[in-house]
């Protein structure tokens, strides 16, 4: 099964392996008629209109601003629908630095992302604490404090790139199963209980 | 010089003076406040822009300099060295609060960083750490066991107090008092939030609509850059510039150049100053387009984002082009710039000069003239020369007011002597006038890339350093004009080649510290039309 969006050539792909594994382990796992075609339309509903939410803190950030206007346009793929409030949000873009007094703040909106949620960690920062890994004050990546989906490198990356993430991101929801099976929403409250939150998780 | 310092020599005779790139004037901590109170008033020093506040550890002891300017007597500028009293463990220094209004804020990161307690400064909290936080991060000792200070997703404690300490017998004496009153009303906005353009939060307190008091809570993008830099050499520290006020790159960038090449004695060719400048011009324009574009999506007119962004997006396939990044650049290096000009520059750099024009003339027409922006903009946020001074507001933001704050200009650096250009200057001071500032600016910033378009010499863009750069024991300051005010570096080295101390004095972190002041007494709507029309960006002051 080749797994792509519409814009996109399936040999365009980079990585086309581990999406090629995520189809094996989905078909592995046995799928029932009728469930396999509910799941298929969800996705393809979900897939289609990701909304992202306004957040940013640095100079990532400015990219995503760039993304958003006429010449990259996100408009063209259905992305183009910001929302200022977690609950209507489907994704977080991290774009930008996490520092230490930000953690709380940062791991509030993603549990107040209305389920499914994503997490594409964008530019050096969200992935590893970037140029900033050795100072007092930065969280060496968010991978610690949220589950994440999609790891976008650059510094910033271009909007170019920042396209090709949410593909890869509507890509890998194209491949998830909500009905039966062990499927990525387990493997998020696995991670969440793992990281509770007191006050959030108890 | 000689009648500043016979002056101060007078009023203080223990002062000594030491004649470094600016004069420097070291005084006993016990005479540290009358001496602020004559320098800020009498009227043969009228030193009344404070610049910035340089905390200190110089191990055997701590302490703060004071930069400060005087725009009445042809901005001459002066640094104070006071060592603090105390201990290690308490040291202390009397605040000069009452002397200049933006100092409250310094001294409260002076504070944070350094544990300096300020006597009788009434806001002596921590800036951008956490209340809990354990030690003083830019002092020499500092612990960095990452254990001390965990990383936590628990919410952060929150107080309504804030410390004041008195001096009482020699002994210094913490008293506890309320940010608000138990009464008050008080709203959180942010940090995160789409108007405060990146993570910074208020705690306003309103009464009905008005807002009474804003308490400006920061930190939640302080990455600890000052620090970072005392462990790196000299060209690796540049690209933390870039990450400041990312649009104001290529500024910042040349301007902690110059200042590494002046303590360095090294001579640029004319070739790169003139790139130079034509990418801080360039930057210029960017920024004040992107500035357009978002304050006026602020107000509700997202389409204006789009207009300006197409400018923006020209010029930064300008720079892309030679510099290979759309942004963080990373372009100027000590000794000139990184590379030579892209072939296709100067024709680029035409096609856009012939454009701006015309794009003004549409925004004026979008939105300059459009009867709900002047609504809201006209007499929003008044803010007086006197009090952008005090408050240490420059930039297009206190050129608005009034105040002739343009380094270019009144401290030219580099090229801009014999360049022919104009500063922009209003005198409304609202929310109107530092929006027009500023579409004016734009066309400044074009008029000084017309005489330099044609006029780049031939010459090698980056003459030879040595590898290694070491800098001589020492200490320097300079300004530079960014594009929202004038970000101050001063350097400390003790002959290595890592720098001892650097600290940043970025122009956004007054331009918040001004919020409370301007928006009281106005509408709670009105909060997001001045946040905006002050246009600060939120890593850099939190740098
Ligand atoms: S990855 Fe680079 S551009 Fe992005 S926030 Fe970090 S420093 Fe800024």
């Amino acid at each position: 099964m080749e797994v792509t969006t519409k814009s996109m050539p399936y040999d365009a792909w980079k990585d086309n392996e581990y999406i090629e594994k995520l189809v094996k382990e989905l078909q592995d796992n046995g799928t029932n008629v009728i469930v396999g075609s509910l799941d298929k339309l969800i996705n393809w509903g979900r897939s289609n209109s990701l909304w992202p939410l306004t957040f940013a803190t640095s100079c990532c950030g400015i990219e995503f601003v760039s993304l958003g206007a006429a010449r990259f346009d996100m408009a063209r793929f259905g992305w183009e629908v910001a929302r200022s409030s977690p609950r209507q949000a489907d994704f977080m873009m991290v774009a930008g630095t996490i520092v230490n007094r930000m953690v709380p703040v940062f791991r509030r909106l993603y549990d107040q992302l209305a389920e499914p949620k994503y997490v594409i960690a964008c530019g050096s920062c969200a992935i590893s604490g970037g140029p900033f890994l050795k100072s007092y004050h930065v969280a060496k990546g968010i991978a610690d404090i949220v589950p994440v989906d999609v790891y976008l490198p650059g510094c910033p990356p271009r909007p170019e790139a920042m396209i090709y993430a949410i593909m890869q991101l509507s890509r890998k929801i194209k491949v998830e199963r909500f009905f039966g099976g062990v499927n990525r929403q387990e493997k998020q409250q696995e991670f969440l209980r793992e990281h509770p939150v007191a006050g959030v998780n108890d | 010089m000689a009648t500043i310092q016979d002056k101060i020599a007078a009023l203080c005779p223990e002062a000594q003076f030491e004649q470094a790139d600016v004069l420097q004037v070291t005084v006993p901590e016990a005479k540290w406040h009358d001496l602020a109170v004559a320098l800020r008033h009498d009227a043969d020093l009228a030193f009344d822009y404070l610049i910035t506040i340089v905390g200190m550890d110089w191990q055997e002891s701590m302490g703060c300099i004071y930069y400060m300017m005087s725009t009445s007597r042809g901005n001459e500028t002066l640094a104070v060295k006071v060592i603090a009293a105390g201990t290690r463990k308490s040291p202390y220094l009397p605040s000069v609060f009452d002397v200049w209004a933006v100092a409250t804020l310094y001294e409260r990161e002076v504070y944070d960083f350094f544990g300096i307690i300020f006597v009788n400064n009434p806001d002596m909290r921590r800036l951008f750490l956490s209340i809990d936080w354990v030690g003083y991060p830019l002092r020499k000792d500092y612990d960095t066991d990452p254990k001390l200070n965990p990383i936590s997703t628990e919410s952060e404690r929150q107080s309504d107090f804030t410390d004041t300490w008195t001096l009482e017998k020699g002994k210094l004496v913490k008293n506890e008092v309320r940010v608000f009153q138990p009464e008050d009303f008080v709203v959180n906005i942010g940090p995160q939030h789409p108007s405060t353009h990146g993570v910074l939060r208020f705690r306003t307190c309103i009464d009905g609509e008005t807002i009474k008091k804003i308490d400006v809570y920061m930190g939640y993008i302080h990455r600890g850059i000052e620090k970072l830099m005392e462990g790196l050499t000299y060209p690796q520290c540049l690209p933390f510039l870039d990450r400041m006020d990312y649009f104001s790159a290529q500024n910042y960038h040349s301007g902690m150049c110059r200042l590494v090449e002046r303590a360095a004695g090294i001579k640029i060719s004319r070739r790169a100053e003139v790139i130079r400048v034509m990418m801080d011009e360039l930057s210029r324009i960017a920024s004040h387009c992107l500035f357009m574009g978002t304050f006026c999506m602020d107000l509700g007119a997202t389409s204006m984002l789009f207009y300006t962004l197409r400018v923006r997006e020209q010029i930064l396939d300008i720079m892309e082009k030679t510099c290979g990044a759309r942004m963080t650049f990373n372009y100027p290096c000590i000794g000139g710039v990184m590379q030579d000009l892209h072939p296709d520059f100067q024709k680029d750099v035409k096609a856009l000069l012939e454009i701006i024009p015309a794009n003004i003339k549409e925004y004026q027409k979008l939105f300059t003239g459009n009867v709900i922006a002047k609504e809201r903009m006209v007499g929003v946020g008044l803010l007086s020369k006197e009090d952008a001074i005090s408050y240490g507001v420059t930039g297009p933001s206190g050129r608005a007011s009034g105040w002739s704050c343009d380094l270019r200009k009144i401290r030219p650096y580099s090229i801009y002597p014999e360049l022919d250009f104009e500063e922009v200057l209003a005198t409304e001071g609202d929310s109107m006038a530092r929006f027009n500032v500023r579409l004016h600016e734009i066309e400044q910033s074009a008029k000084i890339l017309e005489q330099l378009v044609d006029n780049i010499p031939e010459g090698e863009y980056c003459v030879k350093v040595p590898k290694v750069i070491k800098l001589p024991a020492g200490h320097w300051f300079e300004m530079t004009e960014g594009c929202r005010g004038v970000l101050g570096i001063y350097l400390e080295s003790d002959g290595g080649t890592t720098p001892y101390r650097v600290k940043l004095a970025p122009p956004c972190l007054p331009l918040a510290g001004v919020v409370d002041h301007i928006t009281e007494g106005m509408k709670i709507a009105d909060l997001i039309t001045i946040g905006g029309s002050l246009d600060y960006i939120i890593p850099d002051m939190d740098r």
